[in-house]
């Protein structure tokens, strides 16, 4: 069951790309899991290392000492574009990534992300470009994302709102599990299957209505 | 008073909902939930940790497809974490009365393939998987989309899933296209036009003439890569081609019920008057083969053009562009065609069904691949590879100096031991050329079966159009 959550404070690390993949994010290769476990070590895999395994040097950035325990991601338009892989944000939240700032989310990404209490918070070109001179000028400065005030706080005091879906933030405060909340509404789905017979029946021999 | 007129979309949203409660997302009911094995097992373990039961197993069926090996299905699975998901789907499905179409199930194949093929995937359903291609469906006319683990756990326990109503976005495609121009053309030029996220937060129903002159398989290969465009689906409202692909298929209504499904599925259509959130338009008449040459489906070109540089494009993408082509080893202004190549990749969901076969023995036939070349031709499905030997199709690919495999998504993805080797150059007939998709520093040109075919003959990118391509069979 997910546990509350509302508050991040910590440095940021920023990776100034646009359409960065989930090919990028968690190579298919680790995929063949069957749990979720050692994702962290899959995060950006190929950008950490050449493809016969060797680390790459210069390190990549998220293997650079001084960005371990960074919360909060600063990244270009389009973040998490590609496939429905819920191995992206699971690798993101396992590295211990809680809020990511974009100029847009792709659409399955974002979702995924939402119910894994990871916020992508969606701030327009102007704000992402002072968020990218910020983090130049100040790169050790820890910015507060409180997701019940829906607010940021940057290093200085100063302060921004963010908006995001106001149902994903009720269930990620209270750390609702969503399936609970639909199964509370199960009259309503039986209801809605009395009225709707099944348009197909995938078990052969089975009489589809 | 009339009602208001609605997009396909709108009707089969309406038709859907199950309850919305003010500022919560609509609960949607899902019609068809089709699941796989490299992104159900967590969502089987969270069932079984809740105690829940799949709800309903007859709405639900599931195959392997992502990390089963194509060749020689007799042999062991010498990838361990491989074999171990491959048990583990079917165990999942027997505990909890799921329909599995495994390894050696003659209806086996990459999900988005079987479905259509059995006659599953139906005019104005609501479809699911865990699969960002689940669009695929969407050309009957259904509203299908990818999803996460999460969500296929939630689809699992309730068969509904907490849906925001998504925008629309129409695609029209005009004109009638060259006869070397095909589905893959259309798709690729439209993302190379709006971008990777052009569609994000719609769903795109592509209209317009070149679209209804499309046979359902060249639809498929349209609404498929809408996730490439960023659109979670992508529709084509059902017509006769639609009706006519799907009499008589397995699971497809019969008798008095098919009537009474034909006559529900034409009021299906968007209405006159409807509109869009966002609308483009496409001259099908000027497209040409497209060849994608960095590293997001939107970097294409028509075939005969050249590989940009800076200057051509925004200032923003420029260091995009740079790191593109740096990673694809490729140089600005140079011609895409003749672009060298190691292996050529005909498959996947997007483009590994029986006319895509075709298409690519139609240009092979009588020819013989470059020397040094590795050609991969792997049907879609177990039925499509029957149908293809059964046309004689193999033979054409094996005399060309093809492999010809078992089904499976393959090199699509790279999961299953097929893959590009480190700096290797693909071209391929999937769906994504993202860097390392296809394998460890692969680098992958994005195309057509024509195209690609065409290539496997001269070793480099090359134009189909200056091949000659022979039908592999007969007229059908």
């Amino acid at each position: 069951m997910p546990e509350p959550f509302s508050t991040v404070t910590s440095r940021v690390i920023s990776i100034p790309r646009a359409n960065i993949d989930t090919d990028q994010i968690c190579p298919a290769r680790f995929l063949k899991i069957t749990d979720k476990a050692n994702l962290a070590d899959a995060l950006f895999f190929d950008w950490r290392f050449t493809p016969d395994g060797a680390r790459r040097v210069p390190p990549s950035f998220i293997d650079e000492p001084h960005n371990a325990g960074r919360q909060i991601f600063l990244v270009g338009d389009n973040f998490g574009s590609g496939s429905s892989r819920e191995h992206a944000p699971w690798a993101l939240r396992a590295w211990g990534v809680r809020a990511i700032f974009s100029t847009s989310f792709a659409d399955i990404f974002k979702g995924n992300a939402l119910k894994n209490a990871l916020l992508p918070i969606v701030v327009t070109p102007e704000r992402h470009a002072a968020l990218t001179a910020l983090l130049a000028a100040d790169p050790d400065g820890e910015w507060t994302v409180n997701l019940e005030s829906q607010k940021v706080t940057l290093p200085g005091g100063d302060s921004f709102d963010f908006e995001i879906d106001l149902f994903a933030r009720t269930m990620i405060l209270a750390g609702t599990d969503e399936i609970g909340y639909v199964l509370s509404q199960l009259p309503a789905i039986e209801a809605w299957e009395a009225a709707h017979p099944a348009r197909v029946e995938t078990r052969e021999g089975a009489a589809a209505k | 008073m009339a009602e208001r007129p609605r997009t396909l979309v709108e009707k089969i949203w309406d038709a859907h909902v199950v309850s919305s409660e003010p500022g919560a997302p609509s609960i949607l009911a899902i019609d068809l939930h089709l699941v796989h094995e490299v992104t159900s097992p967590q969502a089987f373990t969270g069932l079984r940790e809740r105690g829940a039961k799949v709800r309903k197993p007859g709405q639900t069926v599931a195959t392997a497809d992502h990390s089963i090996p194509t060749t020689d299905p007799s042999l062991p699975i010498t990838d361990e974490l491989a074999r171990k998901q491959l048990v583990q789907i079917e165990e999942n499905c027997r505990e909890f009365g799921i329909p599995f179409h495994g390894k050696d199930c003659p209806t086996r194949g990459i999900v988005h393939v079987i479905g259509p093929e059995l006659g599953l995937t139906q005019p104005g359903m609501t479809i699911v998987c865990g699969d960002s291609h689940t669009a695929t469906h969407g050309a009957f006319g259904a509203l299908a989309f990818g999803i996460g683990t999460s969500e296929i756990e939630m689809v699992l326990a309730t068969q509904t899933l907490l849906q925001r109503k998504p925008k629309t976005f129409r695609v029209q495609i005009d004109g009638r296209l060259h006869p070397s121009v095909g589905a893959k053309d259309i798709i690729l030029a439209l993302i190379a036009r709006i971008g990777v996220g052009g569609g994000t937060g719609h769903v795109f129903e592509f209209t317009g003439d070149a679209i209804r002159a499309l046979s359902m398989e060249e639809r498929m290969t349209v609404c498929n890569m809408s996730i490439e465009g960023g659109a979670r689906a992508g529709l084509v409202a059902p017509d006769e081609t639609t009706f006519a692909y799907l009499k008589g298929r397995k699971f497809a209504p019969q008798g008095a019920a098919w009537d009474e499904a034909v006559a529900r599925w034409r009021k299906l259509p968007t209405e006159e008057g409807a509109t869009y959130d966002k609308s483009i338009v496409i001259d099908g008449d000027k497209l040409e083969p497209m060849v994608t040459y960095g590293t997001n489906p939107g970097m294409g070109i028509g075939v005969t053009g050249r590989i940009p540089s800076a200057a051509d494009v925004e200032p923003g993408d420029r260091e995009e562009l740079e790191r593109a082509l740096a990673y694809m080893g490729l140089e600005a202004g140079k011609s895409i065609a003749g672009q060298k190549l190691d292996v050529v990749f005909i498959g996947s969901c997007t483009n590994g069904r029986i006319e895509d076969m075709r298409a690519a023995a139609s240009v092979l036939k009588g020819h013989h691949v470059a020397p040094g070349l590795r050609v991969l031709v792997v049907p879609g499905s177990q039925q499509v590879k029957k149908q293809a030997e059964t046309e004689g199709l193999d033979s054409v690919f094996r005399a060309a100096g093809a492999e010809w495999r078992e089904s499976g998504c393959s090199m699509c993805i790279a999961m299953n031991g097929d893959q590009l080797e480190p700096g290797q150059y693909g071209i391929s007939t999937s769906n994504r050329n993202f860097q390392g998709r296809q394998g460890k520093g692969g680098r992958t040109f994005l195309a057509s079966p024509l195209t690609a075919a065409a290539s496997a003959i001269t070793g480099v990118v090359t134009d189909p159009r200056t091949v000659t391509a022979t039908p592999a069979v007969e007229a059908h």
